[in-house]
Parts: structure tokens; sequence; C-alpha cells
């Protein structure tokens, strides 16, 4: 069986321009929630001066990860802002200084065996970087007595549209990746890897695979370049042919799953102890003038990546993240967060329409990889039938948009999905 | 401060539009009006035309009525008005053909909610209710080109209820029946074309017209002559892969066909009427909401629901 997909235009201009230099923004607003889970308390006060890679934020929760400064310089304001998710939560605004320098606590972590790592993974502020942001110490700490992780799986799928992100830093340092993977096979035990990689990749699939013919126990997997590929459940399947079973942990599947740049991270934070500051995003959309990828520090505005991204004219539309599942931005000063790993301006008006009559083609079932009905999910919930939207498993939707995409009669199906969700949540 | 547009995702959307659905099919129908109109004359084309005119008017009258939104837009008129005229003789009054469209704009369609609503095919409903109403006008065939013959030589049997077998090359070519039916080739052009621009899945006429000639040759018929005769092609291709009236899911679509082409055969064969097609479809557009019940998918990865005792 193999699961339904759809073929989308890459797009992916930036894919050949060397990532550019690091860029220094006036300011930062670091929000305290970067990641799944529990926000952190701010550790600094207004008019203290911080250094790059200072903790800032911390949270005794078990599901948190710190936060650190990403620049030198001093604490302006401590204030409430909205998140791209729309969630009000506490940032740290620092003001750059003239002098750039690290923290004295940046140095690399003592690491001898399992535990000391997955604290030091817990001390970095790594998460998912692929846009999910899960705190990556807490998928590794799973207890090796009573689970095993036979593969760990690197997602280099990068199936949306327009972003790079991940393509440039798999060019740039293949040998970090394959080191960073080696690290975590060895701490955690784990005996094989399996990095699994879209087909279109053609010049990173080769590298990769020179570098793996070297290695034992990492392998490269060429999968279709078809969307969702990326998508966790879709990839688990392509690669190992496990089904990650509903209401399930990953563990069941035997799977460690990580992002790309996930892995390079956290073999830079065993080698330097720099922690997650900064990140690798995509600048891209139909006004940038050249498509690039560009190093910013965690919490650089909006409006700080204009210059940059070499835009045309002003942007009409900026999306956070792929043109499938990222999210509209409103506000010019939205500040980046360890997740984000696009940034795309659009000129021109909204690309929904005003939606037509259902006319039962079935493209919508025949895209959804989760093998959902879209089109009777949508009556369900505009009925608000809630048995029936349970009964049709909208739990299982990962919001992909796919039936979105292929629609002819341009309805937001699975923006429906999402409010029947919630609807589900407060019934 | 300028903000920005915000809107829910995908940012990106997919080109095709029910209009451009509608549009490709009008497109695969266009073979075979040029052949209809080469075959049976003018008289034809004309049928075709008045027939759309008609559909595309009343769904505006209508929605005017009913203040509904107007949805002649999206073309989907023009293709029932088309395929309307293909099921007719081609030498029905017009007047006929007006009524027809009556019943499959107003009736079948408009009454049961517009585009997409519709349980029955508005083509096939419209000429089982004009057989009904007229059956002597709507079994009334002449032979192909006989706008160039001599009067005592223009009426024809369908090859269905001939005792004469017919020309291999006229069944693909050049035969009597309806409009639409009279050219083969022209359909299955169109066909190849519609699954090629994947508006259908060729699972349904494949299905279709396989499970006809399969029973057929079990039963030692004539599998080229009945599979080429009467409405057989143009249902397969363009009828039984209609949207609205036929099931949803790939294996549904499997089920749909092969029913309509066991009723087919059962009323060709068994039937006091010489022709089964529209009835097969019509009885399979009937029964699709139970085929959809019945080919629920199973979501990737679901639990399946403990049953409540």
């Amino acid at each position: 069986m193999s699961l339904h997909s759809i073929r989308l235009p890459h797009q992916k201009s930036s894919a050949e321009a060397q990532t550019a230099k690091p860029i220094l923004p006036p300011k930062v607003v670091i929000s305290m929630s970067q990641h799944g889970g529990v926000p952190c308390t701010p550790l600094v006060q207004v008019g203290d001066e911080v250094k790059t890679g200072q903790l800032i934020g911390s949270s005794d929760a078990v599901i948190s990860a710190p936060v650190h400064a990403s620049i030198s310089g001093k604490v302006t304001e401590i204030t409430d802002v909205i998140n791209i998710a729309g969630k009000r939560n506490t940032a740290v605004v620092i003001e750059a200084s003239n002098k750039q320098e690290l923290h004295e606590s940046v140095k690399p972590p003592e690491v001898t065996d399992r535990a000391s790592f997955i604290e030091a993974v817990k001390r970095s502020g790594s998460v998912g970087l692929g846009g999910a942001g899960f705190p990556t110490y807490v998928k590794m700490n799973y207890d090796p007595n009573t689970s095993s992780v036979d593969t760990l799986l690197i997602n280099a799928a990068e199936c949306e549209p327009y972003i790079t992100s991940d393509y440039r830093a798999i060019i740039e340092s293949a040998d970090k990746l394959i080191s960073g993977i080696r690290i975590i096979m060895k701490y955690l035990d784990i005996p094989k890897a399996c990095i699994g990689i879209e087909a279109d990749k053609g010049k990173a699939i080769s590298m990769l695979t020179e570098l793996c013919a070297r290695e034992n126990g990492i392998t490269v997997k060429k999968l279709p370049s078809a969307y969702p590929q990326g998508a966790e459940k879709v990839l688990i399947y392509n690669v190992t042919g496990r089904t990650l079973k509903e209401g399930e942990l990953l563990l069941s599947v035997h799977c460690l799953v990580m992002n790309v740049s996930s892995v390079i991270f956290i073999n830079d934070y065993i080698k330097t102890g720099v922690p997650l500051i900064k990140r690798r995003l995509t600048l891209d959309g139909n006004i940038v003038n050249k498509p690039i990828n560009v190093i910013v520090p965690i919490g650089t505005q909006l409006s700080q990546l204009t210059k940059p991204a070499n835009l045309r004219r002003q942007p009409d539309r900026v999306i956070f993240g792929g043109p499938m599942m990222g999210s509209s931005v409103y506000d010019p000063e939205m500040p980046i967060m360890k997740t984000n790993n696009a940034v795309l301006f659009f000129e021109g008006g909204a690309a929904s329409h005003e939606p037509t009559p259902c006319i039962r083609c079935g493209r919508c079932v025949r895209a959804c990889s989760m093998n959902l009905m879209p089109t009777e999910l949508e009556s369900a919930y505009d009925r608000k039938d809630a048995e029936a939207l349970k009964k049709l498993k909208v739990n299982l939707c990962m919001n992909c948009g796919a039936c979105s995409y292929v629609c002819p009669a341009k309805r937001n199906l699975s923006e429906k999905n999402q409010l029947a969700k919630i609807f589900l949540r407060n019934a | 401060m300028t903000n920005y547009l915000v809107e829910p995702a995908p940012h990106i959307k997919s080109k095709i539009t029910t209009q451009k659905v509608m549009l490709h099919v009008i497109i695969a129908l266009f073979p075979s009006v040029i052949a209809s109109t080469y075959i049976y004359g003018l008289r034809a084309l004309l049928m075709v035309v008045i027939c759309s005119a008609c559909c595309v008017l009343l769904e505006l009258v209508f929605e005017k009525i009913t203040k509904r939104p107007r949805t002649i837009n999206d073309l989907s008129a023009v293709v029932t008005g088309i395929l309307l005229a293909f099921n007719l003789p081609p030498t029905l009054p017009f007047y006929m053909a007006v009524i027809g469209s009556v019943v499959a704009i107003v009736a079948v369609k408009q009454l049961f909610g517009g585009i997409g609503q519709n349980f029955a095919n508005p083509a096939i409903t419209a000429r089982i209710v004009l057989m009904l109403s007229f059956s002597s006008y709507m079994t009334t065939w002449v032979k192909p080109f006989y706008y160039a013959m001599s009067a005592d030589a223009v009426s024809a049997a369908t090859p269905l209820v001939s005792e004469e077998t017919p020309e291999l090359f006229d069944l693909f070519f050049a035969k009597s029946g309806c409009i639409g039916e009279c050219c083969n080739a022209a359909l299955i052009l169109g066909g190849i074309y519609l699954i090629c621009t994947r508006i259908i899945t060729p699972v349904t006429p494949i299905a279709y017209i396989g499970t006809v000639a399969l029973l057929t040759w079990l039963t030692g018929g004539d599998v080229t002559g009945q599979v080429l005769s009467g409405g057989l092609v143009l249902g397969a291709f363009f009828m039984a892969t209609d949207y609205a009236t036929t099931p949803i899911r790939t294996n549904g679509k499997l089920i749909f066909a092969v029913g309509c082409g066991l009723l087919t055969f059962v009323i060709r064969n068994f039937g006091s009427m010489p022709e089964g097609v529209s009835y097969s479809i019509l009885i399979m557009n009937i029964i699709t909401p139970y085929i959809d019940k019945l080919t629920v998918s199973h979501p990737f990865g679901a639990k399946k629901e403990a049953k409540k005792s």
C-alpha cells in the first residue's frame, strides 16, 4: 500500500545560492515560548547587560526548553507579545551593543554517557527545527530498558515548495550532519540511522551517499518528491514500512525522528557549547530579487529581513514557514523563532478564492495521505456533528493542506479540519 | 504601520477550477459534436446548440427566481446540454428537446440543490422521461448521412435490434442511433483526453465496458457488436463518470461500473427494451450513496472503534 500524495511545483530558487553572512539586527525580541510545551520564565531584568549565549529564560517543567540571548547587549524591555500561533507570551527585548561576545558559560559540555548527553541536549535549548518545535531532549529521554529504538531517522525530505534551509545545511555541512548522527547513535545506543531525502535533491543525495559509504549503519533513502513526504508518519512509513498508530508514541515504531538542521546543531553544540541562538532561514517569494538562505539570531524581527531579502516591492502577504503549512504574518515586527525555517514575501492578493459548491470530484480524497475524507469532514463540521467528526477521524488530520490545494471548488477543507478539532476539544 | 494580509494555510492553490474541469469535458465532447454534424447534418449541431442554450438559460432563470447565487459560469449546464442532445435521436422535434432540458436542469439538477447535489444524472433522466413520453419519436432512427439519401432509404434500426451484422468500420465511425452515439472513434478520443487530463479515472470506462464484454463473451454473444452498439461507449466515458452521481472513492467507482455493466447486459439480453445503458446508469446512480457507505476508507494508522455492546 502506498500513501496518497500530491505533486507540487518545487520553486526552490534559493537551492544553489551560498548561505549569506549572518546578520546582526539592532535589537531582538526573544519569546519565552520558542517550543512545544511550557513557556520559560525570564531570568533577566530590564537594564541587565547580557552576552551572546547567556541563559535568559528557563522552566522547571519537563516539556520545555531553555532560551538564550542571541546577541550581546542590554535588556531594554520585558513585554508581552503575540506570537505567530496567536498566543500571548512574555518576550525579552535586547538592544545590540557595539561589542558582540560570547558569554562565559559557553563552553563545550562534558559528555561521557547517555545521561550526560541528554542533559547537554536539554541545556542547549534544542527543539525540533523542522517546524514542530518539540524539545529534543524529551524525545531522547526514553527508558532504554523498556523501550527500544533501532533507527535514527533523519528527516531531510523538505517537501514544502520554496524552502531550502535544510538542503543548504546538507550541502554546506554534510560532514557535520554525519558527525552529529554518529554522536546521537553513540550516546543513545541506536544501531542504525537512515536519512530520508526527496529524489529531486540530487546533489545532496550524492554527497551523502558518498559520505555514508564510509560509515557503518548510516544509509540514505531516496524518496519520491511528493508532498507531504516530510510529515513524520509519512516519512516513517515510507522509510521503514512501519505505521505509527493513532495516539501512540514514536517509540512504538522504534524510531527517533530528527530534522537535518537539528542534528547539525547538536553536533555543533557538543563541539562548541554555543546554544540554539541562531538559525538558517530561506528568504523567497514572488517579490524577492535573489532568493537566498541567511543565518539570523533568534528574535530577529521581520522588518530586519526585508533588506537581506532584497525586495522589489512592499509585500502584501508574508508567510513564516512553507506555503502549504506556514502561517500568515500580520505584524511587520514579528520576531523569528527557533522553529522558523523560511520567510516568504508575496505581492498580490489572497491565494484563496471564494469557495464554490463541492462537485464531489474526489480529488481531496485521493490527496489525503492519512486516507481521510476531507469533503465529508467539511460537511460534518458545517452541521456541527461531533459524532461524525470523531468517526471520520478528524484528529488524524495533520493540516498538510493537500486537500485545500487540489480542490477545484477552492473550498478551505484543511482550515475546516482545524476548526473541527477546536470544536471537538470544546464540545 | 502597515499590516499584512492574513489567510489560512495553504497559501498556494492548484490552478484547477470547477470551470476548467467542465471546459475539459466540453473539449472532450467536441470531436463527437463534429462527427455527429458530419454524419447527421446541421440538424444534429442545431440540437446540441438548442439543448445547451436551453440548459444555461433555464439555470440562469431558476437561480434568479429562487435568489440563488449564479452558477452558469461554471459551465456545468453546457455539459448537461451537450450530453442531453447526445442522448436524443437526430430527428426529434426541437420542442421535445426543450422539454428534456427542463427536466434535466430544473427537475433533476436545481430542485435537488444545484451542482454536485443531484443524485441522478440530469441528461440520462431527461432522456428516460422523453422516452416514456414520446416513445415513437425517441425510437425513430435514421441512417448515417440520411440527409443525402432519398426519402425511402432513410429510416434505420439501431444495430442492437437489427438482424444483419453491421460492419466493424461502421460501428467505429458512423452508425445509426442517438446524436452522440454515432461515432465511437470520436467518443473514445474524447475519453482518452479526459483520462490524460486526469478529469476521470480509467477505472469506470474500463470496468463498465469490460463487464459487458466479458459477460457477452461468456454467453457466446457478439462481443464487438455489443460493446460498440447503442450508447455503451458514450455512457461509459461520459455518463458513468459524472462526479455528482457516482461514488467518490475508486473502489466505489469500480463497484458502480461493474454494476452498470451487469445491468446493461441483463437489460439488453433479457429485458423488453433493446437498450439498457441509460437505465443501468440511473439505477446505479440511485444506489450510489449506499456504495459510498459501503466503501468507507480506513484512515492511516486509525484504531478501530471499540464496538459498543
